[in-house]
């Protein structure tokens, strides 16, 4: 399968790409890493006039500390990001979601700002981006902008950017010491998600003292399991009263059902995979 | 647009359509055929070759993409008339049935023993979870990468990538 044809552009400044943005108008697609796009081109379900490839830009690529935060480039491979020893440290969710991303081969092309940016529901970088409280900085003709995650993601591969914007880096507040783990429910062949779950948890003396857990196509985009977190809060990091917290998983979710799961199994499935989420994060 | 690209040793300057897939660049530019299309559709990893060290599904990346990169392909892998380990371990352990998946599969598991050189077996799964054998040969696939493991465990270096006589190389008449 061959794309239909489109020129090309690979600037190498962010200043540029905007610009071709804002002349190209609705014509114009940003391509990334490709691992989801280029797909959609071969099998003609898009085929924008002008591609602009963000990777001839250095600077879009990295990971930096930045005092109470990481800075993760959106062009940083999932490869990377995986290996990343500040995110392994401060963000360890994100390293472990993105553990479970496709493949290698896919992960050595596809980058963590290009996953959130196509904002696909059962990608897997969206919930830890929303559960970390990730801040998104946006870059258009207009200067730069930062969304938090919970203003990015707006509906089903839908985001708050604008035409003229790309997503350059994402800002994590770190949670050092915290513990995480990614549960995700997916059939072999195919690494999507069909629902997954993000937790992160800081213990004090084997009490639960803040919880997070977002989760991953239970809704057109991800979600905060925030009746999960408040029933955590407080209570020791057992099993048996993780689970009973778990029982609040599927409160507020609307996920869209297709083959692979009804919405009663998806329900059963957030409680589930909450309950191992935040068992497995705290070794219980 | 015009591209230069190195592909197994070689430089090529070309000019392509910016749509050009990289596996078709390969295939019916440079007449690297050993690189197969299987799936077409991101899944199967048959086109797996290495770009600039890392292995990517050619037909998920552009030739245009790929301008000032090096490529690897299954057809760069034998030295000197001798197969590169994995290929030979391949050939020793009988993991190819049909042979389709067979270029992609070694090109992945050189990628995962560039990264850990001595996989245990769900390591060598999960390092392949990007390609599908239809033949559902995956037993001695998973037995020849073990194999090439520790075949190659001195040191992964130019030496190590030359144990087989030349009689094995590729297209040698083992039918």
């Amino acid at each position: 399968m061959i794309p239909a044809a489109f020129d090309y552009v690979a600037p190498s400044s962010v200043d540029e790409v905007v610009r071709e943005l804002a002349a190209a108008g609705d014509e114009a697609k940003v391509i990334a890493g490709g691992q989801s796009l280029l797909p959609v081109l071969r099998m003609r379900l898009a085929a924008p006039a002008k591609l602009v490839d963000l990777g001839r830009i250095p600077e879009l690529r990295g990971v930096r500390d930045d005092g109470d935060a990481i800075v993760i480039g959106a062009m940083t491979t999932h490869y990377e990001v995986q290996r990343d020893p500040l995110v392994r440290e401060h963000a360890s969710l994100i390293a472990l979601a993105t553990d479970t991303v496709a493949d290698p081969q896919v992960r050595h092309r596809g980058t963590f700002g290009g996953s959130l940016a196509h904002a696909d529901p059962a990608g897997d970088l969206l919930a830890p981006a929303l559960a970390l409280d990730a801040e998104l900085v946006l870059s258009g003709v207009d200067g730069r902008r930062t969304v938090p995650a919970g203003e990015f993601f707006t509906d089903i591969f839908t985001t708050s950017m604008r035409q003229d914007e790309i997503l350059c880096e994402v800002r994590v507040p770190k949670r050092t010491g915290w513990n995480a783990h990614y549960e995700k429910f997916n059939r072999v062949a195919q690494a999507w998600s069909i629902v997954a779950v993000a937790a992160a948890v800081r213990t004090e003396d084997g009490t639960i003292a803040e919880a997070r857990v977002g989760l991953t196509n239970m809704a057109a985009t991800p979600l905060r399991a925030t009746a999960v977190e408040q029933a955590l809060v407080g209570q020791p990091a057992t099993t048996e009263a993780i689970t009973a917290a778990a029982q609040h998983a599927a409160e507020g979710t609307s996920p869209s059902v297709d083959g692979n799961a009804d919405l009663e199994f998806r329900q059963h499935l957030a409680r589930v995979l909450t309950s191992r989420a935040v068992s497995a994060a705290v070794g219980a | 647009m015009r591209i230069t690209v190195t592909v197994d040793g070689t430089t090529f300057t070309d000019d392509v359509e910016p749509r050009q897939l990289l596996v078709h660049y390969l295939r019916e530019r440079l007449g690297k055929v050993g690189t197969v299309v299987g799936c077409d559709t991101s899944n199967c990893g048959a086109c797996t070759v290495h770009l600039d060290g890392h292995s990517v599904k050619s037909c998920s990346v552009l030739a245009v993409q790929a301008d000032g990169s090096e490529v690897t392909t299954i057809e760069g892998l034998a030295r000197d008339g001798r197969l590169h380990p994995v290929q030979q371990a391949f050939h020793d352990n009988h993991a190819l049935q049909c042979g389709f998946c067979t270029p992609g599969m070694i090109m992945q598991s050189i990628d995962l023993l560039a990264d850990n050189p001595d996989p245990d077996e769900q390591a060598v799964r999960e390092g392949l979870e990007g390609n599908l054998c239809r033949c559902t040969g995956y037993q001695n696939i998973v037995r020849a990468v073990r194999a090439a493991a520790s075949t190659m465990s001195g040191g992964a270096g130019p030496e190590a990538e030359q144990v087989a006589p030349a009689s094995n190389v590729a297209g040698g008449g083992d039918r």
